[in-house]
């Protein structure tokens, strides 16, 4: 009784809903990666390994340069250039796409611990300073409102820009002629061939963006939310927005929803220290909903028709 | 064909070589401005490949393309959409999450605000384009949830929306009732009537007769004929596809019925949706008989095929073989009682694509003792043989027994079937749509095998779409309507009362 009591407590508090949506955004920027990549017919599972790729290079931009906008641009060069792997090889040479996706998340988890020990040898990666983090940035006035004031208006930039992003994915996708263009690849890709349609160049430009949105993600968390690299820090949360992703049936705001329920998961199990439950029942929760969720309530979540099948010109 | 200004289209020497196999083989193929063409070939004669060139979506190996009088290099397929050439494939380029406005417009969408989708103006511009070619669709409807003959409207309003003046229409009446392709008969006369240029892709040589002006033949990826169509008959183009002569109509003796094989009562069924797909059917199928079913396919054939079969559960009613019940026995009961099937769906039921062609043959067959020690381990040589004796007497072209079903044509694909099926000297032979996708020396063939099959005193029941082989093959027709059978007539009854039969029509007139 006192533990559901010290949750319901929780609920009502700025800070755990402010914490809720810095988590949310961490998983909503892979998950808009891969509905964008899928949407066009490239299962793409190797967020994770693009994430932890822009996390580790991120740090070691920034680290070099103490420059932490020069780091966010190399953290997304460097997911971007992991998803062009992905890319070339799903695409071009018409490999399997969740073999391809496997790989790239062992190889990014094994050459990021190799770098940490060639580079920085068997000590801490370091750290980096205050001033080269990503900037919290509170919007004057509306930061005042009650509770919404901390929630909304208290946040990283990487959580504005996730929001702006999240908003524009939205309409393009389902309300600009790119957005038909990419959905219509995902689907029939002849048909959006013999309709004039560049389908290579759609999927190519689809995949390479999940791989800088994961960048970025990689980037928030390494040098927002932390101030440092540790190896394999990412934790699964490339493969949490693939659930998110699925949740969301294959659309961005589905996606932010399925992303605010295992942020909101993650903020109570941070907040585990005032609640009076075991942390391990605790951080089960988020994944249990979804469960759920995923069994009964959401429905059949449909997939792109041509989703993870490589295009073949002239073969019907 | 020298002057080559009056061409719509002409391809000079046109080569295309794919692994193993060259698909055209210096093609000289042209169509005058103005004129239906119908392009005519057995499956993998390369007709397909010659239209997928000209269309852009295949670039030659070597030879020239002029259009319009000027030769033209095409990139892709949006070249040949600015040239004014436009495809309607075999299988609809439509998807069936989109409404039928986007689909038309995809490619060249109109927009407002330079990037956003413009729905208002597509469905002015749809209800223009529909207005003035007389051809009603509805923008905001779901692709998926027309029936085939509206999709493939949708498909030549797409094409016109591109400005195309020549149409390519691949197979077009594949997927169509009858009533449905005289339709679109009407439509491409218009069309023609209105200045465009057709190119009319197809193997049923009745269709071009009817439709076509000149027609242009091919085999084996090599053009065979140029022939103007009213000077020229069904015999003729057939010999020259086939590159021998076939035989067009059945050559059958007069059935001798002999006992009651099969006795069908009151069967009921649901189909896969679970709504009533049989509703009360009654038969009676004797010894030494066909027994055609005709209908528009979706009135319960494939249901009653299925039950019979064992892969389907009756709802109620009651199956009869040779005085046993067997309304529910399942397939391999079915099976050893004497039962063959021949299923409508070949690549999902038929056969097993991945396994070989020796591994297809014994499917249904693996457990007996010819070709498996107690069951347990398969006798490999034992298998070979008989696999070797089938493809022999079933003339199915590969070069190995090895070769994966995958990998064979429509035609032999389904000779692998037939010769399984028929090994077993069913007593019941169950045939559905078994020349579906068929060429025509496969046809001929496989219809040889069911009237042996007949003589040898097996009960035939035949489910087909089209109405020409139901009533060659077949001693008796029973005429399917919305889950029964309403009427059982003669084979040498008129099309015209069959299809108004089938259409619902005409069962009082005819029991009047």
């Amino acid at each position: 009784m006192t533990a559901l009591g010290d949750i319901l407590h929780l609920l009502f508090t700025a800070n755990l809903w402010q914490a809720t949506l810095a988590a949310a955004v961490l998983l909503l920027l892979p998950a808009l990666g891969g509905t964008i990549s899928e949407r066009t017919g490239v299962v793409n599972i190797a967020m994770e390994g693009m994430m932890l790729t822009g996390a580790f290079f991120g740090v070691v931009a920034d680290l070099a340069w103490h420059n932490v906008w020069l780091a966010t641009g190399v953290a997304m060069l460097a997911g971007g250039l992991m998803a062009s792997v992905h890319a070339i090889v799903s695409i071009q040479f018409r490999a399997d796409q969740i073999v391809s996706g496997i790989a790239i998340n062992i190889f990014a988890a094994g050459l990021t611990v190799f770098l940490v020990n060639r580079i920085y040898g068997l000590q801490d990666v370091g750290h980096v300073g205050q001033s080269e983090l990503l900037p919290n940035i509170d919007v004057p006035v509306l930061d005042q409102l009650p509770f919404f004031g901390k929630v909304l208006f208290q946040q990283n930039i990487i959580v504005y820009v996730a929001l702006i992003l999240l908003v524009a994915t939205q309409i393009v996708l389902f309300r600009t002629k790119l957005g038909l263009r990419m959905r219509a690849v995902g689907e029939h890709p002849m048909a959006a061939d013999t309709a004039g349609i560049n389908v290579f160049l759609i999927r190519y430009s689809a995949v390479i963006t999940s791989g800088l949105l994961s960048g970025l993600s990689g980037a928030f968390l390494a040098i927002g939310v932390s101030n440092t690299f540790v190896p394999n820090m990412t934790d699964g949360r490339g493969y949490i927005a693939l659930a998110a992703m699925i949740f969301g049936k294959w659309t961005p705001m589905g996606a932010f929803i399925a992303c605010l329920i295992f942020g909101l998961g993650e903020a109570i199990y941070a907040n585990n220290s005032i609640i009076h439950v075991s942390q391990y029942l605790l951080s089960m929760l988020p994944y249990l909903i979804t469960l759920i969720v995923l069994a009964g309530v959401v429905g059949r979540s449909t997939p792109p028709a041509h989703d993870g099948l490589p295009y073949i010109p002239g073969a019907e | 064909m020298t002057d080559s200004a009056t061409n719509a289209v002409e391809m000079r020497q046109i080569v295309k070589q794919f692994p193993g196999v060259r698909a055209n083989d210096q093609v000289d193929f042209s169509v005058r401005a103005g004129e239906i063409h119908a392009l005519v070939g057995e499956n993998g004669a390369g007709k397909s490949t010659l239209m997928n060139i000209l269309y852009g979506l295949l670039r030659p190996d070597s030879g020239e393309i002029l259009i319009n009088g000027k030769a033209v290099h095409m990139a892709g397929p949006r070249d040949a959409i600015a040239l004014g050439i436009g495809m309607v494939h075999q299988h609809f380029m439509l998807i069936p999450v989109f409404s039928v406005g986007e689909n038309i417009m995809l490619g060249r969408e109109p927009v407002s605000g330079a990037v956003f989708y413009d729905r208002g103006q597509a469905r002015t511009s749809i209800s223009e384009l529909t207005k003035r070619y007389g051809l009603a669709l509805n923008p905001d409807a779901r692709m998926g949830d027309l029936p085939v003959g509206l999709q493939q409207r949708a498909e030549i309003v797409k094409v016109l929306y591109r400005g195309a003046n020549i149409l390519i229409l691949d197979e077009p009446t594949g997927v169509l009732t009858p009533q449905e392709s005289h339709e679109l008969f009407g439509v491409l006369r218009d069309l023609v009537k209105g200045g465009k240029t057709i190119i009319f892709i197809s193997h049923k040589l009745k269709e071009v007769l009817e439709i076509s002006d000149r027609i242009t033949v091919m085999r084996r990826g090599k053009v065979v004929g140029h022939l103007t169509t009213k000077d020229t008959n069904e015999e003729e183009i057939a010999t020259l596809m086939v590159g021998r002569e076939v035989l067009l109509r059945v050559d059958k003796k007069p059935a001798t019925p002999g006992l009651v094989a099969m006795k069908v009562e009151n069967l009921t069924a649901n189909s896969d949706q679970g709504v009533p797909a049989l509703k009360g059917v009654s038969f009676e199928l004797r010894a030494g008989e066909i027994l055609g079913i005709a209908g528009v396919e979706g009135n319960g054939q494939s249901e009653l095929m299925e039950v019979l079969a064992g892969t389907r559960k009756a709802s109620g009613g009651h199956v009869e073989l040779g005085g046993r019940d067997i309304t529910t026995m399942d397939a391999r009961t079915e099976r050893d009682a004497g039962v063959a099937f021949i299923p409508e769906d070949r690549r999902g039921a038929g056969l097993v694509l991945a396994f070989s062609i020796a591994e297809n043959s014994i499917l249904g067959r693996e457990r007996t003792s010819t070709f498996s020690w107690r069951s347990i381990v398969l006798k490999l040589v034992a298998i070979r043989d008989w696999a070797r004796r089938l493809v022999r007497d079933y003339d199915v072209r590969t070069p190995s027994i090895d070769v994966a079903a995958r990998n064979l044509s429509g035609g032999n694909q389904q000779k692998v079937i037939v010769a399984r099926e028929m090994e077993g000297r069913p007593k019941v032979l169950l045939a559905a749509q078994p020349t579906r996708g068929v060429d025509i020396g496969a046809i001929e063939f496989i219809h040889r095998q069911i009237v042996k099959e007949r003589d040898g005193g097996a009960a035939v029941l035949l489910v087909s779409a089209e109405l020409d082989e139901v009533r060659s093959l077949s001693d008796r027709i029973a005429v399917m309507y919305e889950g029964k059978i309403v009427s059982i007539e003669s084979p040498d009854t008129p099309e015209e009362r069959l299809g108004l039969l089938m259409t619902g029509g005409g069962a009082r007139a005819g029991a009047a």
